[in-house]
């Protein structure tokens, strides 16, 4: 195709969308819509998958000595070990004090100081990933002098359920989503065709490519598709900062925060401007593959 | 420069073939015509020329290519050395006399500077110039059709196709128009036309190919509508 066709497509393109001005407006909404819902799903996921992530990475390993143990033996074999981050040592009496606190309940804890404390001895270790906790508490269960090792092996597990049911669901809806914005662009680049049929017939008998005929409402889609993505992005983005801005002032504990850092959020925004680009494509390739189709020899 | 070789050509769920059996040629340069009653082919033999269709069986060559075998880049250009015309002119309404013309290169990316300099041309060559800033729906039909014939003729087609070119104008525009494919083949351009115009096929005394029910019943080089009594 050369310049003169690009340029005739160009036109073409840009006279069906001012002729169906107002049905492109509805389009080009109805896949921002589509888009922005797709957006917020994905902009919960980015977040619970934040705070899955603050939660798995502040999960302690707690290390239970036995009574008669070698502190200084069993804290060097958490220092030979790969991957730890920071560990501290608490002893049964401090034990006894923090749990007390945590109880509010000092007077009942004084009788079970000295000799009476059932507390042990522990160290608190932390990875530096949370995905080492399972292999080093498995390491850590089998240096001696060590009775038992708990890192909350259910509070992770649901975590993980959580995070893969959220992530399944919404893959679906995406799906689900895509899949309607392509048919409503399929739906009106099809009346978009059937309103210059007639120009279409003429054009091929006229020897017109395939492309030259396909051009025009590929970029009459395009330009709804990323019309109605930029719509999307923009109002999402506006929505979305204010919401965070005003959730930041110090309302959330850490472990809650949203994200904010612009570089993790734009490969998500730009990755929602490409779809309505490309979802406008295909809904428009799918429109006129039947006007375009080639004679087959026919018995 | 066109061969049939046993064409036979059947449409999807109709038991008679279109076409049975049909071999013939067809020279550079030549003026045919193509008769019959409604329904005896002659269209399908046009659809097929254009390789809108394909045959059932048998093969049609094209300056010694089988148009079966074309691959797209090559179908295309063969197409764009086909100029037709239809008994329905098939104009575009929204477009003027110009711009019906101009689509002709519009469609196969000649620059405007062409476009201006083709169009006048061909539409001078059909008797239309003084009409070009008017749209179909102001023009007589046997106007309509000459500026069929001009976007037909405009990119100097080896072969004119034209399906009962004037099944819907008066008798006298009727002439008017074969006069114009006559000059149109002095210029070396194959023409073929189908048509129930008997009066105009007795009068020229071209090349009359008869079908009958898909059947190739005559083809004569000087011949006449109907048999010589």
């Amino acid at each position: 195709m050369n310049l003169n066709s690009f340029r005739y497509c160009l036109r073409q393109g840009a006279v069906s969308l001012q002729r169906n001005f107002w049905l492109a407006m509805v389009t080009a909404s109805m896949i921002a819509v589509s888009i922005a819902i797709f957006g917020v799903f994905l902009l919960l996921s980015v977040n619970v998958g934040q705070v899955m992530q603050n939660i798995a990475g502040n999960v302690e390993i707690a290390v239970f000595l036995e009574d008669r143990a070698d502190t200084n033996s069993v804290l060097s074999a958490i220092r030979g070990l790969s991957g730890v981050a920071e560990y501290t040592f608490v002893s049964r009496e401090q034990g006894l004090v923090n749990f007390g606190q945590t109880l509010g309940e000092k007077d009942l804890f004084s009788v079970l100081a000295g000799e009476n404390n059932p507390l042990p001895d522990m160290f608190r270790v932390r990875t530096l990933d949370a995905t080492l906790v399972p292999t080093m508490a498995a390491a850590l269960r089998k240096v001696r002098g060590v009775e038992a090792v708990d890192y909350g092996e259910d509070l992770v597990a649901q975590l993980l359920n959580m995070t893969r049911w959220l992530n399944s669901m919404f893959l679906a809806l995406s799906l689900f989503l895509g899949l309607g914005a392509t048919l409503l662009i399929v739906t009106i680049i099809r009346l978009s065709v059937m309103a210059r049929q007639e120009e279409i017939g003429v054009m091929k008998y006229l020897g017109a490519s395939n492309w030259y005929i396909r051009l025009p409402f590929i970029l009459e889609g395009a330009t709804m598709g990323l019309l109605g993505s930029l719509l999307a992005t923009l109002s999402l983005g506006a929505v979305y900062f204010r919401l965070t801005s005003n959730l930041q002032n110090g309302v959330l504990p850490f472990l809650f925060r949203p994200v904010t850092e612009v570089a993790a959020l734009w490969p998500m925004f730009s990755l929602l401007l490409l779809l309505g680009f490309f979802l406008g494509i295909i809904g428009s390739l799918l429109s006129v593959r039947k006007y375009l189709r080639e004679v087959r020899r026919t018995a | 420069m066109i061969e049939f070789v046993e064409i036979t050509k059947q449409y999807p769920g109709s038991k008679i073939p279109a076409l049975s059996n049909v071999s013939l040629q067809i020279q550079r340069g030549e003026f045919v015509f193509l008769v019959g009653s409604s329904g005896a082919g002659k269209s399908t033999m046009l659809r097929l020329l254009f390789r809108e269709y394909l045959p059932s069986s048998g093969s049609i060559f094209f300056l010694g290519r089988d148009s079966a075998k074309m691959k797209p880049g090559e179908l295309l250009k063969y197409r764009r050395r086909i100029g037709m015309v239809f008994q329905d002119f098939r104009l575009l309404k929204q477009k003027t006399v110009f711009e019906n013309v101009a689509f002709a290169l519009e469609v196969v990316g000649r620059s405007s500077q062409e476009i201006r300099l083709a169009v006048p041309v061909a539409l001078a060559e059909v008797g239309l110039l003084d009409r070009a800033k008017a749209f179909p729906g102001e023009l007589s039909g046997g106007e309509q059709q000459r500026v069929g014939i001009a976007r037909a003729i405009v990119r100097k087609p080896t072969i004119i196709l034209a399906d009962e070119p004037t099944g819907n104008v008066d008798p006298e525009n009727a002439w008017q128009l074969m006069e114009l494919f006559t000059q149109i083949n002095r210029t070396g351009t194959t023409v073929i036309i189908a048509t129930h115009a008997s009066d105009v096929v007795d009068r020229l005394r071209k090349r009359v190919i008869a079908l009958e029910k898909g059947r190739l019943v005559r083809d004569e080089k000087r011949g006449v509508y109907g048999h010589e009594s």
